[in-house]
């Protein structure tokens, strides 16, 4: 049976996300070893929190989801997701892993929205056909929660959500998708994301 | 497209069971907080809180249990408040499964807990609950605030469940708690908690146009209208109640889709 592994760097709800997974039929592990990682056939990066810090905790992890590129689907969760892109503004500006063109940047406080951008919102479908979301009609409600959205060249856009300004909600390139919401936390719609991931592993 | 309200549903916990009654038609079992959180999520709740209000040390740790259950079942965003007390309890409660945690006595007692948690876990997952109540007393140092039939008062923060009153200011210190990396206030007024009159609409408004954190409006609902004065007149990003959903007076799918009809962003509730 496919193995899908779960990076483990100390960030993040790794509990949600792999009893989700196994919801739906995924034969999950939760880890933290390079070998482990790199002869998984799935890799989930999830994550919460600041961007640097989880940069800096994913240390020589980062090997494993390089490699991932156009071998094994990979699917990077909210924070995940961000370390995916090339950049984030946060700090400065910290580079990612690249995998998916894109940055990283801070809502602009705007009179009438609240930072984070915190509970459920939907999303609009940019393409007919992507995989990951298969029977998932346009306009579903997922769970956010991030003050840093992902700007990303419209070709890697798989949906689109409007908060302060439209932002990427989900992306993909090759092998390689990103969330910016929580599958793990959005009910139905979000199992229905998970087992449509395990169907490509 | 816009970001909808949230409903969310309190669950009272003692020793690892519910307390308040249920009258949960079908539960095989109404006082376990898993099943009660899973009904809710059939009728559409947006996010669940659980709230330990275990008493003695020694039983601390079923609510770690409870929270490992609910999130082997519940995909939904689970808030568990009470009893936190150390960057510790955090980290626990975190790791059992829960993706905030709410602080109120202990985040008044020592503000730098909120720091510390933000900086550890990010402010996404720190709550903090404020409780409230009116003070009519003199207060030239405190933010005035107008009540509806005209007179003005201040609002204290109160601790220890509503007992203790603290001298400060709830709009100043919602506004260090957001500061100090607050992600949500979770705001109670003692004013109208239990009433059934109605969320305590002044200090509602207040606080969430003083900050720019989302605000949990909680205490005070009794009908349907509560909720939506709640969003439209006291702003608040999100509404917490219990009784009404546990004694079924009514319930999550009714609310949302009343406040529907009334045009405001709702997630649906999931038919079946």
């Amino acid at each position: 049976m496919s193995k899908i592994a779960i990076v483990d760097y100390g960030l993040g709800n790794l509990r949600s996300v792999s009893k989700a997974l196994e919801k739906v039929g995924g034969n999950v592990s939760i880890t933290g070893n390079l070998d482990e990682i790199r002869a998984a056939d799935g890799i989930i990066l999830p994550g919460v929190g600041a961007f640097h810090e989880g940069m800096a905790r994913l240390s020589d992890l980062q090997t494993a989801l390089l490699e991932a590129q156009g071998q094994v689907p990979v699917l990077g969760i909210c924070l995940g997701m961000q370390m995916l892109m090339d950049f984030s503004e946060e700090h400065g500006l910290s580079a990612g892993l690249g995998l998916i063109p894109g940055t990283a940047r801070r809502f602009k406080r705007t009179q009438g929205y609240k930072i984070p951008h915190m509970g459920w919102n939907q999303v609009s479908l940019s393409q007919d056909d992507d995989p990951l979301y298969s029977g998932i009609p346009d306009g579903s409600f997922f769970y956010f929660v991030h003050s840093y959205w992902a700007d990303s060249p419209d070709q890697y856009l798989v949906t689109s959500t409007e908060y302060i300004n439209r932002f990427a909600s989900s992306i993909r390139n090759g092998t390689v998708w990103g969330t910016q919401f929580h599958p793990e936390k959005s009910g139905e719609a979000g199992l229905q994301i998970l087992e449509n991931y395990i169907g490509m592993v | 497209m816009v970001l909808t309200r949230r409903i969310i549903p309190c669950l009272d916990i003692k020793d690892g069971r519910v307390v308040k009654g249920t009258n949960f038609i079908g539960l095989r079992d109404a006082g376990d907080p898993v099943e009660l959180a899973e009904r809710y999520n059939e009728q559409g709740a947006d996010e669940v809180v659980f709230l330990d209000i275990t008493a003695s040390k020694e039983n601390r740790g079923m609510i770690i249990d409870v929270i490992s259950r609910a999130a082997d079942r519940l995909f939904l965003p689970l808030t568990v408040g009470g009893g936190i007390r150390s960057l510790d309890d955090i980290k626990r409660t975190l790791r059992a499964g829960a993706d905030k945690v709410s602080m109120n006595t202990s985040a008044v007692e020592d503000p730098s807990l909120i720091e510390q948690g933000a900086r550890a876990f990010g402010t996404q997952c720190i709550v903090v609950a404020i409780d409230v109540r009116r003070n009519m007393s003199d207060n030239p140092e405190a933010t005035q605030v107008s009540l509806k039939d005209g007179t003005t008062c201040w609002y204290e923060v109160v601790t220890y469940g509503g007992s203790k009153p603290t001298g400060i200011d709830a709009i100043k210190w919602a506004q260090e708690a957001e500061e100090r990396g607050a992600g949500e206030i979770l705001l109670t007024s003692m004013e109208t908690d239990g009433t059934k009159d109605g969320f305590d609409i002044p200090i509602t408004s207040r606080i969430s146009d003083a900050v720019g954190i989302p605000v949990i409006a909680s205490g005070g609902v009794g009908n349907l209208e509560h909720f939506y004065d709640g969003f439209v007149y006291g702003k608040a990003d999100a509404a917490l109640a219990a009784s009404v959903f546990h004694y079924g007076e009514m319930t999550v799918s009714e609310v949302k889709d009343y406040l529907i009809e009334r045009g405001l962003p709702i997630r649906p509730p999931m038919r079946r």
